[in-house]
């Protein structure tokens, strides 16, 4: 049984028709229940490289594994599904639909992905235990997503990231919109739940100081390298 | 799931939703609308005259006949003689035959004269006949009835004199055989509206003094000595005739368009009224044609709303898209998202028409004599709702390929 929950080998992409940019990536990888915090600067390539893992762009060459599955010999359509079942999505901020209530947003996903409601169960319940988990109120899973604060509605996302159980969870520079006390009690809800479940985590950002509580830190440009030609 | 978040999706945008839904609602109703007008107009046209089976009249074109004989327009080639007319009357077939008889005025409405059965046999709209609102029918010989339009563009009441002029743009006046209004009619929405009728005999009676269409000078026939004169016509312009069983309606046809004496025509009403209504119905034709038109403008209205909130939505697009949404996934929620804006306001806006039909129905019938028939709506408008409804899906498919095309090279990834 693979170890590895995310593997990427020899990865090459460039941005058709652009202004050259290219990236590429010999060796990166994540365990299962890992945690790792992926540093880097904006324009580093931090976004391409999640939108590779997600399957929502092809590389040029290269391998990506994600659970023992090489996406990139996927089509689009499979791609799509691929990652609904297996990689919850945690953006930095605006995560939810605004019109939707919470229980809407949290259910989202399975929509999109069979397999994983399987997994969830009765995914009604399972999301009204995610969200007491999370610290949310009850009242709160009937209300519209736009009615939350940005911290709550930062917890919806996450407890939409984990239900169902995915493999992965990516999480684009969650706790930027948040103050210094809610990003650690954020980070904390999001260990607890990653380690229940042992759930790799890649969480991308630009601030060090969240390294410590991670079990690898790695910054983008020891794994990849970014070609740019200015036309 | 994905129907109610797109439900949720346009009620969070529901002014301008409800904008478009509201421009889609009213040009369905102003087409509904409009081809209820043209097809009640039609049917009232077509049901100017029922329950004549045959018109009868000197050799000409068939729509000429209707043209005089009905509508009043125009004027007749020739005219039927007595014994003509008498001999028709005569026929097996015929089971009852008004005359008419035509060529005088009173103002700028048109004089006939007729007999009493023609209030007996003239039927409109189905088969209604006329009613008196006021009065009685002419009774005396200088008795006249005048249609609901002759009496409110004149302003006239029973007793109200009136005089008759020779010729239809004449100064010429029967000065000397005054009329008296006997009785005025409902409104019919038909040409009778606009006439005044007169007896056969009296029509006779103002040309006592008259040779060869002018005045014998110095002649004046007192009334009372008129009304002892043999007043038998020796012509009439036309006559209409019902015929004692349908099958023989052509039998009686043909023996008047082969009657040997003189050259006459006989039409059948319907027909006739078929043939005109080609000629006259290309307006109509036009105006829905225009309405039409309304309709496709409030569909591109449709399409520039749904582009204009794409750029606005790319975020809802790539939360979709991360959540393992296809893009095609994107497109149909666009999609779904115009056809219930198109059903919505091809509901409302047949909603619109109903309302508009219950409120306008009586002000339409009194005023220009159309009836708009209120019933469940007919095939016909069902495919002109069905057709907006799909025509909307067509047109949203611009918006949402472009979305397809955005939420293809976005992916999830949209920075705000």
């Amino acid at each position: 049984m693979e170890s590895s929950v995310l593997e990427l080998s020899e990865v090459s992409f460039h941005w058709p028709g652009r202004a050259k940019f290219t990236l590429s990536l010999r060796e990166f990888a994540l365990e299962r229940g890992e945690t790792v915090l992926l540093l880097g600067e904006s324009g580093s390539g931090k976004s391409t490289l999640l939108s590779l893992i997600c399957g929502t762009i092809l590389p040029n060459r290269g391998t990506i594994r994600i659970a023992g599955k090489d996406i990139t010999r996927l089509s689009g359509g499979a791609r799509d599904r691929f990652r609904a079942e297996n990689i919850g999505v945690i953006f930095q901020q605006f995560n939810l639909l605004p019109f939707g209530t919470v229980a809407d947003n949290i259910l989202l996903p399975l929509q999109f992905a069979p397999g994983r409601r399987k997994r969830a169960g009765n995914a009604k319940a399972a999301a009204a235990g995610l969200c007491s988990d999370l610290g949310l109120p009850k009242d709160v899973f009937t209300a519209k997503a736009n009615t939350l604060s940005v911290g709550q509605q930062q917890r919806v996302a996450v407890a939409r990231a984990l239900i169902g159980h995915p493999h992965l969870i990516i999480a684009d520079e969650p706790t930027s919109a948040l103050d210094a006390n809610s990003q650690a009690a954020f980070l904390d809800l999001l260990f607890q739940q990653t380690s229940a479940h042992e759930t790799a985590l890649l969480m991308v950002s630009h601030d060090p100081r969240l390294a410590e509580r991670f079990d690898r830190v790695v910054r983008m440009e020891e794994i990849a390298q970014i070609e740019r030609a200015v036309a | 799931m994905i129907l109610r978040l797109a439900i949720a999706s346009l009620s969070a945008r529901a002014l301008t939703v409800g904008m478009t839904v509201l421009a889609i609602a009213l040009s369905v109703a102003l087409y509904l609308g409009v081809e209820k007008v043209r097809t009640g107009a039609k049917a009232s046209f077509t049901d100017t005259i029922s329950g004549t089976d045959l018109i009868v009249g000197a050799r000409s074109g068939s729509v000429q006949l209707l043209l005089y004989s009905v509508f009043r327009i125009g004027n007749a080639t020739n005219n039927v003689t007595w014994d003509s007319y008498q001999e028709i009357a005569g026929h097996p077939a015929a089971e009852w035959i008004v005359p008419i008889s035509l060529g005088d005025s009173h103002r700028q409405f048109r004089v006939m004269g007729t007999t009493k059965d023609f209030f007996e046999h003239y039927k409109y709209r189905k088969g209604q006949p006329l009613e008196m609102s006021d009065g009685v029918i002419m009774d005396d010989l200088f008795d006249a009835v005048i249609g609901a339009d002759v009496a409110k563009s004149l302003g006239y009441t029973v007793d109200s004199p009136i005089v008759v002029a020779h010729g239809l743009a004449s100064f010429v006046e029967h000065k000397d055989q005054p009329f008296r209004v006997s009785g005025i009619l409902a409104k019919t929405g038909t040409p009778v509206d606009r006439t005044v009728i007169v007896s056969l005999e009296a029509m006779e009676a103002i040309h006592v003094d008259w040779k060869t269409g002018a005045r014998t000078p110095g002649q004046s026939t007192p009334a009372d000595v008129i009304r002892k004169m043999d007043l038998t016509p020796k012509t009439v312009t036309a006559a209409l005739v019902g015929v004692d069983s349908p099958l023989r309606t052509f039998a009686l046809q043909r023996y008047v368009n082969e009657y040997p004496k003189e050259p006459l025509l006989a039409i059948l009403p319907g027909v006739a009224l078929q043939e005109l209504w080609g000629i006259v119905g290309i307006a109509e034709t036009a105006l829905l044609a225009v309405s039409a038109m309304v309709v496709v403008t409030a569909l591109i209205g449709m399409m520039a709303t749904i582009f204009s909130s794409l750029n606005e939505r790319r975020r809802e697009m790539a939360i979709f898209r991360a959540m393992g949404a296809r893009p095609v996934t994107i497109l149909g929620l666009l999609v779904i998202e115009a056809t219930m804006i198109a059903t919505a306001g091809a509901g409302l806006g047949l909603g619109l028409l109903y309302c508009g039909l219950v409120v306008a129905q009586p002000i339409v019938d009194s005023a220009f004599g159309i009836w708009l028939d209120i019933d469940a709506p007919t095939l016909r408008e069902a495919v002109v709702i069905l057709a907006v409804v799909g025509a909307g899906v067509i047109v949203s498919l611009v918006p949402a390929i472009r979305a397809y095309r955005m939420s293809v090279a976005d992916g999830m990834m949209v920075k705000t």
